[in-house]
């Protein structure tokens, strides 16, 4: 499986709108072409091992199978925070503006979130879940606002955000928020057998010797993490973070020694696949990518959820 | 069992609990507790719903800090150990052990191990063995590949207890192990328990609502009520009628069973 998921990004570098072949190196459009390709896919294969990785250490760690990367409002928090930055026009002032304005949004959101849901000194996970949905739907509306009031050519750019789109504006973003998901991912790796004993619930983990606090608190900032440098490197891209963790454990079983490697290996190779055919389906024009992640997603994950329906008690 | 047989006939207290109130935000369940638990014994824990039996285990695995008082595991104060060091002491058998993923009994058993385990290498053979030892003891040789939450009651009981047993301990809880279960699975994990202490010097506390099972097998019960210890003592001085009928706050007529000589509890309306 390893293999497979490092062949596919290879020959969807040949791939583009501008035909199925290896760009000619030779020439310096090819030159700027393979370049432009080379970011696309390794964008894509980062962003969707690190939403996928971060998926399935939610899934475990909140004890619920619909957990992905953005239950814990980190997305609506980097949508608000980058809606705001395109809004007000703050993004023309560097590459960085929107990336960095996102990535700082979702981890204060995750931060009230944390903190809406600790009481005395101790956070639950129902209590994590619940305060996520009411703060993600708040600022779902604060986004619908700052839409509403924003200036028609700058909507088309916060739509397009929205969508998710893995063109990097700078190498340097695509290096910054790679590097993020990189820690993130060695980080949950550190943390498997941890993921394993808390999926028994936090008393059987500190029974079997776990320091539950603590590996609470790694997992969710590896997640959070993640998924912040997944949406400031390419906005909200839905359901691979979901459905990846579901469909690989299937294979590799619920061992997250397994399942973390083979997840991100798996993510990644989806989002390639994905991207490729957002850029080249139909010519010259673009499907936004998340379009295609839940249209091929989604009934992908209803036929799992229909066939191993007694795995999970819903 | 290694470096973790204790002497069978050592005085060392297992469990020391001096002065120990703790409860849930402020509320006292555990109330001035004193309780010590010897190297080897068999404790049953009984007492109605409510009483602060389940809050007691939860005190001696350092999950509940107490408010006052000390907890001490062979002489050593709890707060000073760490958990993985604490896990490898004491085992936890809960009334039910669920996960939400699809692990296999043989995958559950393995994290029974976990604190005995390193971060990043795999188990070694000494690992496998000690696991293998653990699922034949408990007769789930066979259930290794499969799927947990598939199997019946009684089969998830004796996985549970396996894995307690992977972490070889030398203290371990159970906390109504046999609530769930049919009457000959009830008797088979009673003495399974029975044996792991007699053979293997393993220290046992059990909660138990079935107080004929437990007058049965345990030769020590303490009867916790409202977070105080009421009777402490053999099943003959714990078991009669002047201590059990406030407490349950029913009648209560007690016989010795005609074939084993064991005492029966039969309740009455008062």
């Amino acid at each position: 499986m390893a293999a497979v998921s490092l062949i596919i990004p290879l020959l969807s570098l040949m791939v583009g709108q501008e035909g199925i072949a290896w760009p000619d190196t030779s020439t310096e459009l090819g030159r700027a072409l393979f370049l432009m390709r080379t970011q696309r896919v390794l964008a894509g294969f980062i962003v969707g091992g690190t939403l996928s990785c971060a998926g399935a250490v939610l899934q475990a760690v909140l004890r619920n199978p619909l957990a992905d990367p953005y239950v814990l409002g980190v997305s609506s928090g980097g949508a608000v925070g980058a809606a705001l930055a395109i809004a007000t026009g703050f993004v023309n002032y560097s590459a960085y503006a929107l990336p960095m304005t996102a990535f700082v949004a979702a981890i204060v959101t995750l931060a009230i979130v944390y903190r809406l849901a600790s009481r005395h000194g101790h956070t639950s996970v129902h209590g994590l879940i619940l305060s996520g949905v009411v703060v993600s739907t708040m600022l779902s509306s604060v986004l619908m606002v700052t839409l509403s009031f924003t200036r028609n050519e700058r909507l088309h750019g916060i739509l397009w955000w929205m969508l998710g789109n893995l063109q990097a504006g700078d190498i340097r973003i695509l290096v910054g928020c790679g590097v993020c998901g990189l820690i993130a991912f060695v980080v949950s790796l550190a943390m498997a057998r941890d993921l394993n004993a808390l999926t028994l619930g936090r008393e059987m983990a500190h029974n079997i010797g776990i320091r539950t606090r603590f590996a609470v608190g790694c997992s969710l900032a590896a997640a959070t993490l993640a998924a912040a440098s997944a949406v400031a490197l390419a906005g909200l891209i839905g359901f691979v973070g979901l459905i990846v963790p579901h469909a690989v454990r299937q294979l590799s079983g619920p061992d997250h020694r397994r399942l973390i490697p083979a997840v991100f290996l798996a993510g990644g190779a989806f989002l390639v696949i994905c991207d490729t055919l957002s850029r080249s389906l139909i010519p010259v024009r673009e499907i936004p990518v998340g379009v295609i992640t839940a249209l091929t997603g989604g009934p992908f994950f209803l036929f799992l959820l229909r066939r191993r329906r007694h795995e999970w008690e819903i | 069992m290694g470096n973790l047989t204790p002497a069978m006939s050592s005085n060392t207290p297992a469990i020391d609990l001096k002065n120990v109130t703790a409860g849930y935000f402020a509320t006292p369940v555990i109330s001035d507790l004193t309780l010590t638990v010897t190297t080897g014994e068999r404790v049953a824990i009984i007492g109605p719903n409510g009483a602060g039996k389940s809050t007691l285990f939860r005190i001696i695995t350092g999950l509940i800090r107490p408010t006052g008082g000390t907890v001490t595991l062979y002489g050593q104060p709890l707060l000073k150990i760490t958990a993985a060091e604490r896990a490898r002491t004491i085992a936890i058998v809960s009334q039910e052990l669920e996960s939400t993923m699809p692990f296999t009994a043989g995958e559950l058993v393995m994290m029974g191990r976990t604190a005995a385990l390193s971060r990043w290498s795999p188990p070694s053979r000494e690992d496998r063995r000690i696991i293998a030892e653990a699922m034949a003891l408990t007769e789930t040789s066979h259930l290794k590949r499969r799927i947990f939450q598939e199997m019946s009651g009684g089969e998830r009981q004796r996985v549970s207890i396996a894995m307690a047993l992977a972490a070889r301990p030398r203290i371990i809880l159970l906390d109504e192990p046999t609530a769930h279960l049919d009457m000959n699975h009830r008797l088979d994990t009673l003495l399974l328990i029975e044996r792991l202490n007699r053979e293997q010097g393993v220290t046992i506390m059990m909660i138990g609502h079935d107080l004929n099972l437990a007058a049965e097998y345990f030769p020590r019960m303490v009867l916790l009520h409202e977070g105080r210890i009421v009777a402490d003592g053999s099943p003959a001085q714990v078991l009669t009628s002047e201590i059990l009928s406030p407490v349950y706050r029913c009648g209560v007529t007690i016989h010795p069973d005609p074939a084993t000589g064991a005492l029966r509890v039969f309740p009455t309306k008062l």
